[in-house]
């Protein structure tokens, strides 16, 4: 066994010694769509990243009527803070609301307070859900304690966020699972052609008693070397490409992008593993034909 | 008996190739497969070791049907078989001692055997010094030698010609047919097609005469002489 793993070796080696325009081409056409693959799997996670933070800044604000005692108010937070899937609950009083207000209109503008002459805001309280999902039918029950007048959670904006974040992952999906059958087809061409040139090898060895294993496993080691070099070469341009791009961006506030160290690793080893099995299931596709004798 | 044909008969898209073939070989024979191209030499030397099937019919080497044998057991019937083939089919970028090793290589024989063996084949054919030649460096009949000595390198107890001085020159088709026959003499079974008559009566040998895909007489040795 030790002995045919050897030669098996020793004849992916000199065949990628031999046809070297071909391996290179192989590489090439490997580098390529790993690098459209990273890329799509880059924006998935980005996109995906967005909708995650975007879901999590959903709130339930609930306002409180006017005429309530400080005692009835910190009843209502308990009573709050009692519905399952309540994660935080948080007191925003009627001047902190107005500054808010200010805040968004403009400091220098306007002045609210000016021209209003009084804070016409109720008190309320913002309640954040552990899962965002959650918050249509938290809020329902926010309405029902006594003492709330109004609630607001964006029902619109929730119902269609939800809609197209599924479809931004279902849609991303499909275009990854695309991308690598056509990748698998594209280096399964590549690959042919090396096959090809060697035809007369494989009918040789066939008819002299080889069995399909004995002559698949040097190629299918040619496969996952060139898969590998050629993932390898991907990987590198697109963690320059990736590192340019966060730190270009980071300047911009508020885009949030994918930065976490340990993700990126494992996005990157996963491209590695995902070349070496495109070229181990090329070399399959492509072989099979040759053997038939 | 070694090969036995029973019936066989081969229709092709094109054409009925083999009709109702029968016919017996038996151990330590030398036989011609003799007829014009497309009489149907071909297809039953393909048959011998499957590569084709046919279209009906019972076909048996060493008593085990090629027919209802599994693909995997394939591998251990050829490797009791030796093919040499008209256009030698050597690998150019290989020496002639890596070619003759090739076939041992490629059924995972052991580098102390291949070692013993290829030097032996090569003596054999009459090749010794030429282990570190390329096929191209060869004349024709040295080419052929080679591709003997790789179809002996797995001692098999059949060996296969198929049209193997059909490239060659009628000296060195004497030669390589004299190289066969003395195979034949250490106790290999030789079959070998061929359309070349002057080859066959100097051999004196068996010859089972095709036409048009049927056996039209099988001459035991020496009586195709008179013909």
């Amino acid at each position: 066994m030790l002995r045919n793993i050897r030669y098996f070796c020793r004849e992916a080696l000199q065949s990628m010694g031999r046809n070297r325009l071909l391996s290179l081409a192989t590489i090439s056409t490997v580098a390529i769509c790993i690098l459209i693959l990273g890329m799509a799997v880059l924006a998935t996670l980005n996109a995906s990243h967005f909708i995650t933070r975007l879901e999590s800044d959903l709130e339930i604000m609930s306002y409180l009527n006017k005429d309530l005692t400080q005692e009835q108010i910190s009843q209502i937070k308990e009573e709050l803070e009692a519905i399952p899937g309540v994660d935080t609950v948080r007191f925003v009083s009627r001047e902190e609301a107005l500054q808010y207000l200010q805040d968004s209109y403009g400091k220098d503008r306007y002045n609210l307070k000016e021209t209003m002459g009084k804070n016409p805001l109720p008190d309320g309280y913002e309640i954040k859900a552990l899962d965002p999902h959650d918050v249509p039918v938290i809020a329902q029950q926010v309405e029902q304690v006594p003492g709330i007048d109004r609630v607001n959670y964006g029902k619109e904006m929730v119902h269609n966020l939800f809609i197209a974040t599924r479809w931004v992952r279902i849609l991303s999906l499909a275009f990854i699972v695309l991308l690598s059958l056509g990748a698998v087809f594209l280096i399964a061409t590549t690959i042919r052609l090396a096959i090809f040139s060697r035809r007369k090898e494989i009918y040789l060895m066939k008819l002299i008693g080889s069995t399909d294993w004995f002559v698949r496993w040097p190629f299918f080691i040619e496969g996952i070397l060139l898969g590998t070099m050629g993932s390898l070469i991907a990987i590198l341009l697109l963690a320059i490409g990736y590192e340019t791009f966060i730190g270009s961006i980071q300047s911009v506030p508020f885009v949030p992008v994918l930065s976490n160290r340990a993700l990126l690793l494992q996005v990157y080893a996963g491209l590695v593993v995902i070349g070496a099995v495109l070229g181990v299931l090329g070399t399959y596709i492509s072989l099979n034909r040759f053997l038939d004798v | 008996m070694l090969v036995q044909f029973y019936n066989v008969s081969k229709v092709y898209p094109k054409g009925k190739a083999l009709d109702d073939v029968s016919l017996k070989i038996d151990r330590g024979e030398f036989v011609f497969l003799m007829g014009p191209s497309g009489a149907g030499k071909s297809t039953i030397i393909k048959m011998m070791f499957r590569e084709e099937e046919p279209t009906r019919g019972q076909i048996f080497i060493a008593d085990r049907s090629l027919i209802r044998m599994k693909p995997s057991d394939v591998p251990r019937v050829r490797r009791g078989m030796g093919i040499v083939f008209q256009d030698f089919k050597l690998l150019e970028r290989k020496t002639v001692y890596e070619n003759v090793a090739f076939a041992m290589e490629v059924v995972g024989k052991p580098n102390r055997d291949i070692r013993a063996r290829v030097p032996e084949v090569l003596k054999m054919v009459g090749l010794q010094g030429k282990e570190n030649s390329f096929p191209d460096e060869l004349s024709g009949g040295e080419q052929q030698r080679v591709g003997i000595a790789r179809a002996l390198a797995n001692q098999p107890l059949l060996l296969i010609a198929d049209e193997p001085t059909g490239n060659l020159d009628l000296d060195t088709s004497l030669e390589i047919l004299d190289l066969l026959i003395d195979i034949n003499r250490k106790g290999t079974t030789v079959i070998m097609a061929t359309h070349d008559r002057e080859l066959v009566k100097a051999a004196r040998k068996r010859v089972i005469l095709l036409e048009k895909g049927r056996v039209v007489a099988d001459y035991a040795p020496g009586e195709y002489l008179v013909c």
